[in-house]
């Protein structure tokens, strides 16, 4: 190699490195993204069985129920005129209770009822997931 | 009557900063001796007074003095000693001065004690900081003032996040800062270096201390971070690919590409334009973690207020700052001499290839982390999780080992592939019998943790490969870092493999009495009773983890109510033995009496964060070889050439 074209040749190559990845990591990204969705949003267009996304809104009144296995539980996401069945096994964050705002991770089995893997934590009352503030906007269903 | 002290110290030294700027640039540009002389000085002064400016927060906080807003709005006089002191920086006013007071003072140091540079690039660094330092004091002053008094005075504070009220407050925040303003001072040399047409290996080793102490308190801050996020918030992860996380990874990766890259140029002064563009890109990085913890656009323990303009001023400075950096190394690289010529298979090939590999990763958490908020702009809220950095950032990270085991024992400027493959021989035999036994025994972990434990183990052995045949008496300090460092690395990466792949859990809900066996241990609950302190009651259980003969380790995880303000929180309890942890948290009572108790067992989890702590204790001892050599360097000021070309440079 000329020895004037090694530095040409360093820049190239990191160039197209780093942004080969950038794009790759793009489309990576919007494949492997989980979708914030309102039980609204699942009443217009169900996700397939199994595809894993975040579902928020609010647990419905007196909907909490628990099993026999004492960590296991069913509620109720509501938004708006729609509501979504929930099942988790866990520890439930602190601040989740009924008519409360919820972010649910997980994905609808092959009956529609979503399967939580994950319940997002609250910090403190004044935390909110970031989702939830529009979801506030959309439906006023829910309280801050 | 401090808080007001404060005040003024503060705007005291924004203004000095002006100054600073001003006659730095006009002293050389119209190169007047008279005005650069003032640089210095000024500097001085600017640190030591935005130093006493923190210093009074830190004392109206300690006095629980309720008429100063923020003080009423984070604090409360029944809080512990200690917290009332982290407190200082536990929001977001008071952790923007601590950033603006690392600054100054590294400033102020920076000028009392810099002697490598050139007097002209000194003064331009200097400026440059203070140009940094501006936007800064700018941003306190007019949008957000640590000192703004209350009227009426409230009886009492509302108390801090009770997440926040740990020891890991003290710690974690000003380790990050040390590291972000450290990387700032790297980048101030380099726009001094740009502008003084002065990049080479002089400004190389000036530059390196900094880029060195900013990644060893980088290193310190995530490990820290992680430990704390692992044991304060119950969940018993240790990473979890959060933005707030992502933001302080990100100039990490950054800092450890520069980091290798300043060896070359320091020794080799090859890869000069490259350094200086690593530099503006590590500092960007440390702008946009800044931008996104401080500007409340990610909602998380970590943003203390949402407030719009403050979103908007600090990216006006993002811009303004990544912008400025960026055309400036556009209009001035051509002026940066093409540096020394090395082969593909050299040491310096091999740090070229770790600097693409980690300039990849540090693109893909870029993308991961923003690419939300892009979305969200748009209407489309997504989240970005495990799934996609632990495999789009995974592999190249794995890549990156693979090179990490070669690089170190190759030789400057060229090098044979039989000779490299020949003093890697035996963590090449490490890696086999590891695959081998790893084969055997578990063929059913995931192929990351099962490429991490073999990695792990040819890093472990290889990270030694660099004293093989040496005299260890007459190794220099600095080569002794790298490999702690570098083995620090594996023990970090065999940790993070074993915890994913052979961790054991289970959810129960027990009585008293009651036995459950998760992994090596049987846990018995004995008992559940309610327990006070300072600033918040619990009920706390008391169970009895047994394994095999030995004898019994009593764990207390409790479920916390705090009173200012109102908080349940969990607080694990976690059992350390030399093979792993034992994580136990209770959750709530079942109607039928029973309690709800998660456990987890985590082998070789700790090796995660005592490889950290190696790596930072590598670094630091990089550091004094290096201003050990330095210094008798300079004292044998005859010889023109210090470093002998077949030294390890980290």
């Amino acid at each position: 190699m000329k020895a004037k074209h090694q530095r040409l040749t360093l820049a190239v190559v990191a160039v197209v490195a780093v942004m080969g990845s950038a794009v790759l990591a793009m489309s990576a990204a919007k494949d492997k993204a989980a979708y914030f969705r309102s039980p609204a949003d699942l009443a217009k267009a169900k996700p397939p069985a199994g595809e894993a996304f975040r579902l928020g809104g609010m647990v419905a009144n007196k909907s909490i129920t628990r099993a026999a296995d004492g960590v296991s539980i069913k509620f109720i996401v509501e938004d708006g005129g729609h509501a979504t069945p929930v099942t988790y096994r866990g520890i439930t964050p602190d601040l989740f209770k009924e008519n409360s705002g919820v972010v649910a991770e997980g994905s609808l089995d092959s009956g529609g009822m979503f399967v939580a893997t994950n319940i997002l934590a609250k910090h403190d009352e004044n935390y909110k997931p970031p989702e939830m503030a529009g979801v506030q906007h959309k439906t006023n269903s829910l309280q801050p | 009557m401090i808080a007001e002290i404060g005040l003024a110290f503060l705007w005291l030294a924004g203004v000095l900063a002006g100054l600073q700027l001003i006659i730095g640039a006009i002293g050389l540009r119209t190169d007047r001796a008279e005005m650069m002389a003032g640089v210095r000085p000024i500097a001085m002064v600017q640190g030591i007074l935005v130093g006493l400016s923190f210093w009074c927060l830190v004392a109206v906080f300690m006095q629980s003095d309720m008429s100063v807003k923020l003080v009423a709005l984070n604090s409360h006089s029944a809080k512990p000693m200690l917290f009332k002191f982290a407190g200082t920086w536990g929001n977001h006013e008071g952790s923007m001065l601590l950033w603006v007071a690392v600054l100054g003072v590294s400033s102020g140091l920076i000028a009392a004690f810099e002697r490598a540079l050139k007097y002209r690039t000194h003064i331009a660094t200097l400026a440059a900081q203070a140009a940094i330092a501006l936007g800064f004091y700018g941003f306190l002053i007019f949008s957000s003032n640590p000192f703004e008094r209350l009227n009426p005075v409230p009886l009492d504070g509302q108390g801090l996040n009770p997440l926040l009220q740990d020891p890991g407050l003290a710690f974690h925040p000003p380790t990050l800062y040390f590291g972000y303003v450290g990387i700032s001072v790297a980048f101030s040399f380099a726009v001094g270096a740009l502008i003084e047409r002065d990049v080479g290996p002089a400004f190389a080793r000036a530059m390196r201390p900094w880029v060195l102490g900013a990644w060893i308190f980088l290193t310190l801050g995530i490990t820290a971070g992680s430990y704390w996020a692992y044991y304060e918030l119950g969940w018993g992860g240790w990473w979890f690919w959060d933005p707030v996380e992502n933001a302080s990874l990100m100039p990490w990766l950054a800092a450890t590409a520069l980091l290798h890259s300043v060896a070359v140029l320091a020794t080799r002064d090859g890869l000069r334009a490259w350094t200086v563009m690593l530099a503006v890109v590590a500092f960007s990085m440390s702008m946009v973690g800044t931008f996104l913890v401080r500007s409340g656009i990610l909602t998380s323990v970590h943003s203390f207020a949402v407030d719009p303009t403050r979103g908007g001023f600090l990216l006006a400075l993002l811009v303004l700052y990544i912008g400025g950096a960026m055309a400036l190394f556009a209009l001035r690289v051509g002026t940066v001499r093409e540096g020394n010529q090395f082969d593909l298979m050299s040491r310096e090939g091999a740090l070229v290839i770790n600097n693409l590999l980690l300039s990849v990763i540090l693109s893909i958490v870029l993308v991961g982390t923003l690419y939300p908020l892009v979305t969200e702009a748009m209407g489309q809220k997504i989240s970005i999780g495990a799934p996609y950095f632990n495999s789009a950032a995974g592999y190249p990270a794995l890549l990156l080992v693979v090179i990490m085991i070669m690089g170190p024992v190759m030789r400057w400027r060229r090098d044979e592939f039989k000779a490299v493959m020949q003093r890697i021989a035996l963590p090449l035999l490490a890696t086999a019998l590891m695959l081998l036994g790893l084969v055997l025994a578990r063929p059913d972990v995931g192929i990351l943790p099962f490429l991490g434990l073999l990695l792990a183990v040819g890093v472990g052995v290889g990270s030694f490969a660099p004293l093989w045949k040496r005299n260890l008496r007459r190794t220099p300090l600095f080569t002794y870092g790298m490999v702690i460092a570098h083995f620090g690395i594996a023990l970090s990466l065999g940790g993070m493999a074993s915890e994913s792949g052979f961790i054991k859990e289970k959810l129960v809900a027990v009585n008293i009495g009651e036995s459950n066996t998760v992994g090596p241990y049987t846990v018995k609950f004995l008992k559940i009773e309610p327990v006070a302190g300072p600033n918040w009651t619990a009920m706390e259980a008391t169970l009895e983890a047994r394994r095999g003969d030995g004898e019994p380790m009593i764990l207390r995880p409790q479920a916390r109510m705090f009173s200012n303000p109102v908080t349940p929180t969990n607080e694990a309890a976690i059992g350390t033995v030399l093979d792993g942890q034992l994580y136990l948290n209770i959750g709530e009572p079942t109607p039928d009496g029973r309690w709800q108790l998660r456990m987890w067992w985590k082998p070789y989890v700790t090796f995660i964060w005592l490889g950290g702590i190696l790596v930072a204790l590598g670094g630091f001892l990089s550091l004094i070889g290096r201003a050990v050599r330095e210094k008798s360097a300079r004292a044998r000021k005859a010889s023109p050439e210090p470093f002998a070309s077949g030294d390890i440079l980290v």
